[in-house]
């Protein structure tokens, strides 16, 4: 059969493995019966059990039958090759769609097997380009997604797909970089996906109970308590209660994302990274890609003196939240972090140049427009109502502690600020619930954007951008000395702003 | 002894004297929207007449004074400049914004061109970088001149090796 399609190349087209209909089959029924109980309680509670299977199982047995089929189609249908110059795949069920990747622009190779996959033994190929695709969707098209095909199909096409480079570099195997312990779990809690985790809880006890038409059961059982044990106890051991169970799934999560993670370098510049307990995930990278490296320091974690490790690379989009991918390594002690940095980028140790005492003012005027408002929104309910103690209390103490939080940022995302230049990198931290320190490869700046408000004007600082095709596309100094960031500017990249600027004697 | 402070210069060129005319078009355009519909229903609907005619004079009397006045500060604060290394801007007032797009790292050279800029002779270029951070638009530009400065920056970045990253 394929001997038809020779004709275009002698690369003979592939097909994707045929157990991934099994994953499917396997995966639509534990879909099947998850989502049928539930829905057979709710009937079998009026008419009665046989009637209620009468519906759902034929119902769940035509939705499986659906995918399945719709998957061999796709499956069938489906065909990739790996020729010279290109990666090609051909596919769809009622949209035929043909994508093709240059081999030359491929920068990522992307392995994961979901728990099901790896009892089969496949994985999933996503490989990526260093396109960036300014426009919206379009990074898109810059993706191809094999799923899923054998693990050593996986494996040849990672080594095949990066081999390209290897040529330069001695082929004396990995080099490890950094490797993750299991004490480093104990960030986990500290990151702010505890109390995330804690309010998603919230809300699933509420829509449980809206399932079974019982949606006003919580707040009857809270009430009952407040009665029983008074107020404060009630709330005190409630918001304890919540976190820890916040800090169990955060464990949990970060556990399963991140179990035997390890950072290598491969012969022929690309990173590896590898982690996962049930889901298993390797990211490939290739060097030449790599802009630079980001410390983030969110605020849980930093206090414990800890951080994690950031790349900034092309093609690997930075800027959502919550996106792990581009990290290299997760919550951890600063100095393994640093470490790894070092190994990933060279030296990043350097003295920051502090921001001008301005930086502060401004900050604390932001502050104060928060404590006001925040003095305002607790005192306006006071004069309108009259407030049950306990949430004139809780109001007031609400109001306190944020006022207090807002004074104290202001003084610690000042400290944050820093800036300097090393021999490769231009160095900026900033920020305070997220410390964040960036090494930005000053060969890879692509250009300056200066903004100046007229307020920071006043106070003479200024914030540079300096815009890079890689990561989140561009990276601040914040409120800097204005003349003194022209001069750091025109150092960072040579010849670039120094026909634009003038120097005067004061 | 101080030492000598460093300071940006602003960019050579003014853009076109016609982008005031275009400006104030879309400034009157901006002023309509809200103030026809109002004045209609004004004329149509008795009881509210003074509640609805009232503003849309307020608007009115705003948007002629704005559109009238804006421009020729506008024109004033916004400036660019294209040299053989780089290409520069300056945009805005309360919030100032300088951009530095080096012609090494230029991915594509556009002009375009729309309907009212076309009545007016002008014409937009927009040249972008491998930055998500966004394009930079040299915004009315006499017609003719875009397109020789779109072509001449073509040729200067198509002299550069590289993929501009």
């Amino acid at each position: 059969m394929n001997g038809i399609e020779h004709a275009e190349g002698a690369e003979p087209w592939r097909r994707l493995h045929r157990d991934g209909l099994k994953v499917t089959a396997l995966y639509m029924l534990g879909v099947a019966v998850g989502a049928g109980v539930p829905v057979a309680i709710g009937i079998g509670s009026g008419p009665g059990l046989l009637i209620a299977l009468a519906f759902v199982v034929p119902g769940a047995a035509v939705v499986i039958g659906l995918v399945v089929g719709y998957e061999s189609i796709r499956l069938r249908v489906t065909r990739y090759r790996v020729t010279d110059a290109r990666v090609e795949m051909h596919t769809g069920v009622l949209f035929k769609t043909r994508r093709s990747l240059m081999r030359e622009r491929i920068r990522s190779v992307d392995l994961t097997a979901n728990p099901l996959e790896r009892v089969f033994g496949l994985a999933k190929v996503k490989v990526g380009t260093g396109e960036t695709g300014s426009g919206t969707g379009s990074t898109n098209e810059q993706t191809l997604t094999l799923d899923s095909v054998a693990r050593a199909e996986a494996d040849r096409l990672r080594a095949e797909l990066l081999r390209r480079s290897a040529v330069e570099a001695g082929e004396d195997g990995e080099q490890r970089l950094a490797t993750w312990r299991p004490g480093w779990l104990k960030y986990a809690p500290l990151s702010f996906l505890t109390p995330m985790l804690a309010g998603a809880a919230v809300g699933a006890v509420f829509q449980v109970a809206d399932w079974f038409g019982r949606g006003g059961l919580p707040v009857q059982v809270v009430g009952d308590l407040v009665d029983e044990y008074g107020p404060w106890t009630v709330l005190g051991l409630g918001l304890v209660g919540l976190l820890v169970l916040g800090a169990i799934a955060s464990l949990a999560l970060q556990g399963e994302a991140w179990w035997g993670h390890r950072l290598d370098r491969e012969p022929g510049g690309t990173l590896r990274v590898r982690r996962g307990l049930f889901v298993s995930r390797s990211l490939s990278l290739e060097e030449e890609r790599i802009r630079g490296v980001e410390i983030v320091e969110p605020l849980g974690v930093r206090s414990a003196g800890a951080g994690r490790l950031d790349v900034v690379a092309i093609g690997l989009k930075t800027d959502q939240e919550g996106s792990d991918l581009s990290t290299l390594v997760p919550a951890a002690p600063l100095p393994a972090v640093v470490d790894a940095a070092e190994a990933v980028v060279g030296p990043v140790d350097c003295a920051l140049t502090p921001h001008p005492r301005t930086a502060r003012a401004r900050r604390l005027r932001w502050a104060a427009v928060a404590v006001v408002v925040l003095a305002a929104a607790a005192t306006v309910p006071h004069l309108l109502w009259d407030l049950p103690a306990l949430l004139s209390a809780a109001i007031v103490l609400a109001a306190v502690l944020a006022s207090v939080f807002a004074v104290w940022t202001a003084f610690d995302s000042y400290a944050s600020l820093g800036h300097a230049l090393t021999e490769r990198h231009l160095v900026s931290r900033r920020g305070s619930t997220r410390r964040a320190t960036v090494h930005l490869d000053r060969s890879g700046i692509i250009g300056w954007r200066l903004t100046q408000s007229v307020f920071q004007r006043r106070m003479g600082l200024m914030t540079l951008d300096a815009t890079t095709a890689a990561g989140k596309g561009h990276y601040a100094v914040i409120d800097a000395d204005e003349h003194e960031i022209l001069d750091f500017a025109a150092e960072a990249v040579p010849d670039l702003l120094r026909p634009f600027v003038v120097r005067s004697p004061e | 002894m101080t030492a000598p402070r460093t300071a940006l210069r602003p960019p050579q060129h003014q853009f076109d004297p016609r982008v005031l005319p275009w400006w104030r078009v879309q400034c009157l355009i901006a002023t309509a929207v809200p103030v026809v519909p109002l004045a209609v229903l004004g004329l149509l609907i008795a009881p509210a007449r003074a509640w609805l005619l009232l503003p849309a004079a307020a608007i009115l009397v705003f948007g002629v004074a704005a559109s009238l006045a804006m421009p020729v500060w506008w024109h004033r604060v916004h400036r660019w400049e294209v040299t053989d290394t780089a290409v520069y801007t300056l945009t805005g007032y309360f919030w100032r914004t300088w951009r530095i797009a080096p012609m090494s790292r230029i991915q594509t050279v556009d002009t375009t061109q729309g309907p009212l800029q076309r009545s007016f002779g002008l014409s937009t270029v927009v040249v972008t970088t491998a930055s998500s951070a966004g394009a930079v638009k040299l915004e009315g530009l006499d017609q003719d001149q875009a397109s020789a400065l779109a072509e001449r920056l073509t040729e200067l970045t198509d002299a550069i090796p590289g993929d501009a990253t």
